[in-house]
């Protein structure tokens, strides 16, 4: 098949695997009698309004860049993280346990401390699904998804009692949050009249760093070794298990420190409903972005867009936030179905076989009327 | 406080039980649905819909049954959904699990809170005690004094059982998840079999899920299942792929939920939130302890079978 | 669904009429034709990679032919599935066996029956009558009750064949039957077919020219995907049928034997290795291969060879025993530890165990050496370095592939075993264990892999050789060690050593 023709095919698989995912989320609007074109078209343009709203873009982009980053070098890796919800919220802990237990340092450390011990903490609680992985071979979906479950009833737990604010509990409203950080524990405002913050450059110096960790370092080849073909892998002295938890531990890692970013960078204290979903849009996004830092950067900005339309048509039309689920759920179901497809030679062949029969061309071997004897002996 | 315990362990392994079972077929056809979550809130959603919206109308008595027919049937349709992108399209299972997770939960999530929003109850399904043994000491309590739902799930035990092992479609199944290339040949569409099998699942996950809002909770919201797809997926192969197995999983997890609602009640000291992570907690530990063996599952389990692939 | 209802009783005649099949990149089938008859054994001939099984298959409904048509009796048919072929009588033995391990010989009949033939209830006692009125009528010992995964290979070929009489065959296909069995098995399956062949037509295929000539009436042979002779077998000789297969004269590099023996490169003393399903499937080995020797491992496939191999190269726990490289005690050693220390490793599975089919060529030319500093600066990766390695071996082991940024998944079967021995060559192993080289390989690649090998023994390594072609063992072994049941049952020089012999030895039959 001709590279043309490939890129066509490509083309067309994946407009038809959109537009799939376009008809199903919109038969979910119009049960709920919103029009799927103006809801739509206010997700995706209505950001644009303000800058504000603009900047939104960059704020929700960031924590889904980190996650995506993880996500991404767990998945070339072979193990597939879903814990990054909860690894989100472990950091979130973490971050704000630490920069309000240590008031005393200069801003710089104290940032770098706190979002450290974010890093570390969703580290550790990717670890336990990772080892379980490594060494029990327990299935790694199963294992994160309980354990965003548990890190929830922990961080509500810990908000809810030990960690919250002694005001709150004076004033008696009880609203589950954590003190407010100190100042010096906040990031800088990028661009005045938005929230967009400095967590923007480290999130994509960090794409670079992971770019450079899969394809130029030797970690990163077994990594992808140990993701492509673990069997070879294994055989060729490569150590898939160890591999496994490396990944893992690295995908905590930068889902933890994308909690911790948001509490530093954007709430400034531990609240309900921080993490809002991050981690599974952030799965979203390593796919769409085809599992690569070029690609993630982009697609977290379109989903972005996406989280703050959905936000603007839940206040102007009426459309719950949830919305952004069933699209996020009807991409992962396009996105999945089109890669096989378009990779799929014998799908190429097939739709190659069908168009040459469109174009009017006979296929190889039926000639009419050829009077050959059926056994076609040959001489030897 | 054994016996409460056991009384309430049964119910409430109905759901699970159902999801369970439903996804056995699929497992054994060499499908696993993580999807399954997403689909007990669709089930558990629709069948609340009907008692919610005809309370006052003269088909209020016919409320529940239509509730009991709207779950598996819109479970089954996802279970079909599943099918084209996993069988067809041959999509990896287990990110397409969790987008269909994803659409369901976010699409039910979505409709309720637009229309409904809040807490509203149904009066849900009345007990049918058996007579005479539902009076036995001990025992009639836990078994035989519940909604006829419970009884269905029970049965179904020894069904899935029957119809797995004793007849030509679980003959079928089973040969599709275990060595799909030798069904082909011998002229079983693998296809066919695999679509058959997800559509039972999902029906049956959504009976499970309409069990959860119609008979158990009362209510519908938008974290009323908490997982317990993700949980019956994993009691397939806690249960080592057979229904009796399956059955005991799902007593087993269901009595740890009883458990935390019997510390509640009595007023232990034990925080709310360390009880609700029990059933999550044994989950893993449970798949950690599990012996693993290799040949315990389907062989092709997880494996999309094309039959042009040059092996 | 048949697309018609077949006529009762057999075959006469099936032909092909210009059958053509694609697949991504290469044309497996071109244009061929040819007819078989009831009453005779048709051999269906060549290399691997020749396109003999895409033919089969085709003929068995499993794909579907890109041009040409099938003809039964004169009359066309087209099979849109295997149930189509089915129906009218097609009945093919893989050589992959279509038998599902986990069920019972009888629900493996039941299966391709269905309800439709066998009742809507499951009825396995009537499945179980069918099943021994079948195997008595021809003389195929089999037990309807017994689970397929207990059973032998050669019992398993046998319940093949049952299965696909009971399912109504009115002709008969057989993939390289005798890829799994002893000469002994062989010369009975042989004179089965031969005394079957009066009832249905019967194809065989092979590249195994003795027995083709023992067994076939007519032979076709392809090359290439298309026929390039079709004509009686009584009339060509062996050696013509090999030059018709491979389109030039057939040049096998032999091992001349010669030189002292020398000191033991690769020892294992009574090791013992548990197999997945918990029993031993070694026993109590010892075997000693030499410096600058090719040691052959002769046995029927699933007495140990994989176990063996798998705790060789580290990846397998021994439960007892050692294993010496040289001197050093390398038992239970990690498999990196075992690669820095000089094993090679040439795995059966070359498309998943020996490659990373989505890595490039380059890629996996350095999958052991990658943090060398060769290959790496530190934690970062020397890509020059890289590439250059790759294309001085991809000229040095003429290597067939577009560039070195090819996806190694993408090149033929003999093309991906090149990469694999470049890579393991290159390291100059002191010892190097290939498991069935050259499956699947056709005749020149298999050419080079053999000469390769020699070339390694030339330079004084130990090659431990496991294989299932008596021929590929007796051509290029020093010595030959036979394997049964887990243990060696003896070790003969190769030039004493006979096929009769070795058969025998593979039985379990000493002496």
């Amino acid at each position: 098949m001709t590279p043309r023709l490939r890129l066509a095919f490509a083309a067309a698989v994946g407009a038809a695997a959109g537009l799939s995912a376009l008809a199903i989320a919109s038969l979910v609007l119009v049960t709920i009698g919103a029009s799927p074109w103006t809801t739509l078209v206010t997700i995706f343009t209505g950001p644009f309004a303000s800058v504000f709203n603009a900047g939104e873009i960059g704020v929700r982009a960031v924590p889904l860049v980190l996650v995506a980053l993880g996500v991404a070098v767990s998945f070339r890796s072979g193990i597939l993280n879903i814990g990054a919800e909860g690894q989100m919220l472990l950091g979130i802990l973490a971050t704000t346990a630490v920069a309000l237990h240590l008031p005393g340092l200069p801003g710089p450390l104290l940032l770098a401390l706190a979002l450290l011990a974010g890093a570390a903490a969703g580290a550790a609680w990717a670890g336990i699904a990772g080892w379980l992985r490594a060494r029990l071979e327990v299935n790694e979906i199963l294992s994160t998804v309980m354990l965003n479950y548990i890190a929830a009833q922990l961080y509500t737990f810990l908000l809810r009692g030990p960690m919250i604010d002694p005001d709150e509990l004076m004033t008696g409203s009880g609203t589950p949050q954590s003190v407010r950080l100190p100042r010096a524990a906040w990031l800088e405002r990028l661009i005045p009249g938005t929230r967009l913050h400095t967590g923007l450059l480290l999130a994509l110096s960090l794409a670079g760093l992971v770019w450079v960790l899969l394809w130029r370092t030797t970690l990163g080849y077994r990594l992808r070794a140990a993701g492509a073909g673990a069997r070879a892998a294994r055989y060729a002295g490569i150590g898939v298990e160890r591999s496994l938890l490396v990944a893992m531990l690295v995908a905590g890692a930068f889902a933890g420190l994308a909690g911790g970013v948001e509490v530093v960078g954007v709430h400034h204290r531990a609240i309900e409903a921080i993490s809002a979903g991050y981690g599974f849009a952030g799965i979203v996004v390593a796919l769409f972005g085809g599992l690569h830092p070029v690609g993630i950067v982009p697609a977290a900005g379109f989903f972005g867009l996406m989280l703050v339309g959905a936000d603007m048509t839940q206040r102007s039309a009426g459309v719950p936030a949830n919305m952004v689920l069933v699209l996020e759920g009807v991409i992962i179901l396009a996105i999945v179905s089109a890669q096989v497809i378009i990779h799929n030679p014998y799908a190429q062949e097939r739709a190659a076989r069908f168009l040459r029969r469109v174009a009017g061309r006979k296929a190889e071997g039926e000639h009419p009327g050829a009077a050959r004897s059926p056994t076609g002996e040959a001489g030897p | 406080m054994v016996h409460d315990v056991l009384a309430l362990g049964v119910p409430f392994s109905v759901a699970l039980l159902l999801a369970a079972l439903g996804e056995n077929f699929n497992q054994r056809a060499g499908v696993f649905n993580l999807g399954c979550e997403g689909i007990m809130s669709v089930g558990a959603f629709l069948a609340f819909l009907p008692p919610h919206l005809l309370a006052r109308s003269p088909l209020a008595p016919w409320a529940n049954v239509l509730g009991f027919i709207l779950a598996p049937v819109a479970g089954a349709l996802l279970g079909l959904l599943f099918a084209l992108v996993t069988v067809t399209f041959r999509a990896p299972q287990g990110i397409a699990g969790i987008g269909l997770q994803m659409l369901g939960w976010g699409a039910a999530g979505t409709i309720f809170r637009h229309f409904i929003g809040g807490v509203t109850g149904i009066p849900g399904v009345a007990a049918w005690p058996i007579p005479g043994l539902s009076r036995l000491p001990w025992m009639g309590d836990i078994l035989f004094h519940h909604d006829p739902v419970v009884y269905l799930a029970l049965l179904s035990v020894p069904a899935s059982a029957f119809l797995l092992n004793r007849t030509h479609w679980g003959l079928r199944v089973r040969a599709v998840g275990t060595h799909p290339r030798a069904a082909d040949t011998m002229g079983v569409s693998v296809s066919r079999v695999r679509y058959q099998a997800l559509a039972l699942g999902g029906a049956m996950g959504g009976l499970g899920g309409a069990y959860l809002s119609l008979c158990q909770a009362h209510m519908f919201a938008d974290d009323l299942v908490a997982g317990r797809g993700f949980i019956a997926v994993a009691l397939v192969y806690f249960g080592r792929f057979t229904p009796l197995g399956i059955a005991g999983g799902a007593l087993l997890f269901s009595l740890a939920q009883a458990f935390q609602n019997e510390i509640q009640v009595s007023g232990i000291k034990f925080p709310y939130e360390f009880a609700v992570m029990l059933p999550y907690v044994l989950v893993i530990v449970v798949l950690a302890l599990a012996r693993r063996s290799h040949d315990l599952g389907p062989a092709a389990l997880g494996k999309p079978y094309d039959r042009e692939v040059r092996v | 669904m048949p697309t018609s209802a077949p006529p009762p009783g057999p075959i006469d005649e099936l032909t092909l009429d210009r059958v053509t099949k694609r697949f991504p990149g290469v044309l497996a089938c071109n244009r061929v034709s040819l007819t078989v008859r009831r009453g005779e054994v048709h051999a269906l001939v060549g290399e691997n990679g020749a396109g003999k099984s895409t033919l089969m298959n085709l003929l068995a409904g499993l794909y579907q032919p890109d041009g040409g048509r099938i003809l039964i009796d004169g009359h066309p048919v087209r099979f849109r599935t295997p149930a189509d072929a089915c129906a009218h009588g097609i009945g093919m033995v893989h050589q992959d066996f279509m038998l599902v391990p986990t069920m019972t010989v009888a629900e493996n009949v039941a299966l391709g029956l269905g309800p439709r033939r066998s009742g809507r209830r499951l009825d396995l006692a009537r499945v179980r009558r069918l099943v021994e009125g079948v195997a008595g009528h021809h003389g195929l010992g089999v037990d309807p009750e017994a689970p397929v995964w207990q059973l032998s290979v050669g019992e398993q070929q046998r319940v093949e064949l049952v299965k696909v009489l009971c399912l109504g065959a009115r002709m008969l296909i057989l993939d390289e039957p005798t890829s799994a069995l002893t000469p002994q098995q062989t010369d009975d399956l042989l004179e089965r077919l031969t005394r079957m062949s009066a009832e249905l037509p019967i194809v065989f295929i092979s590249h195994k020219l003795a027995e083709v000539k023992a067994l076939s009436r007519r032979v076709t042979i392809l090359r290439q995907g298309a026929v390039v002779f079709a004509g009686d077998t009584g009339h060509t000789s062996t050696e013509e049928l090999a030059a018709l297969m491979t389109g030039h004269a057939v040049h096998q590099p032999r091992n001349e034997g010669g030189g002292a023996p020398r000191p033991a490169v690769l020892t294992m003393r009574r090791l013992v290795v548990r197999a997945d399903r918990g029993h031993l499937a070694v026993d109590g080995l010892s075997l000693e291969v030499r410096a600058g020797e090719i040691l052959g491992l002769a046995g029927v496939s699933g007495n140990g060879q994989r176990e063996l191999a798998d705790a060789l190269a580290g990846l397998r726990r021994t439960e007892a025993g050692a294993v010496l490289l040289g001197n050093e005690n390398l038992t239970g050693a990690s498999p990196d530890r075992i690669i820095a220390r000089g094993m090679g490793y040439v795995p059966e599975d070359r498309r998943q165990e020996g490659i990373v089919p989505t890595f490039s060529v380059e890629e996996n030319l350095i999958l052991k050496d990658v943090a060398s500093p060769r290959f790496s600066a530190g934690p970062f990766l020397r890509l020059r370095a890289i590439h250059r390695n790759a294309e001085a071996l991809r000229d040095r082991f003429d290597i067939r592939c577009a560039s070195t940024a090819a996806w190694a998944g993408a090149l033929s079967g003999g093309n991906v075993q090149k990469v694999i021995l470049a890579r393991e060559l290159a390291r100059a192993p002191r010892a190097l264990v290939a498991i069935y080289p050259t499956r699947g390989v056709d005749m020149g690649a298999a050419e080079f892999i053999h000469g390769q090998l020699l070339a390694l023994r030339a330079a004084g390594a130990g090659i431990l050789l496991v294989s299932e072609e008596l021929e590929e063992l007796l051509n290029l072994s020093d010595r030959i060690a036979v394997i049964y049941r887990g243990r060696i049952l003896r070790v003969l020089p190769a030039a004493e050593a006979t096929r009769g012999q070795l058969g025998r030895l593979m039985a379990g039959v000493d002496g």
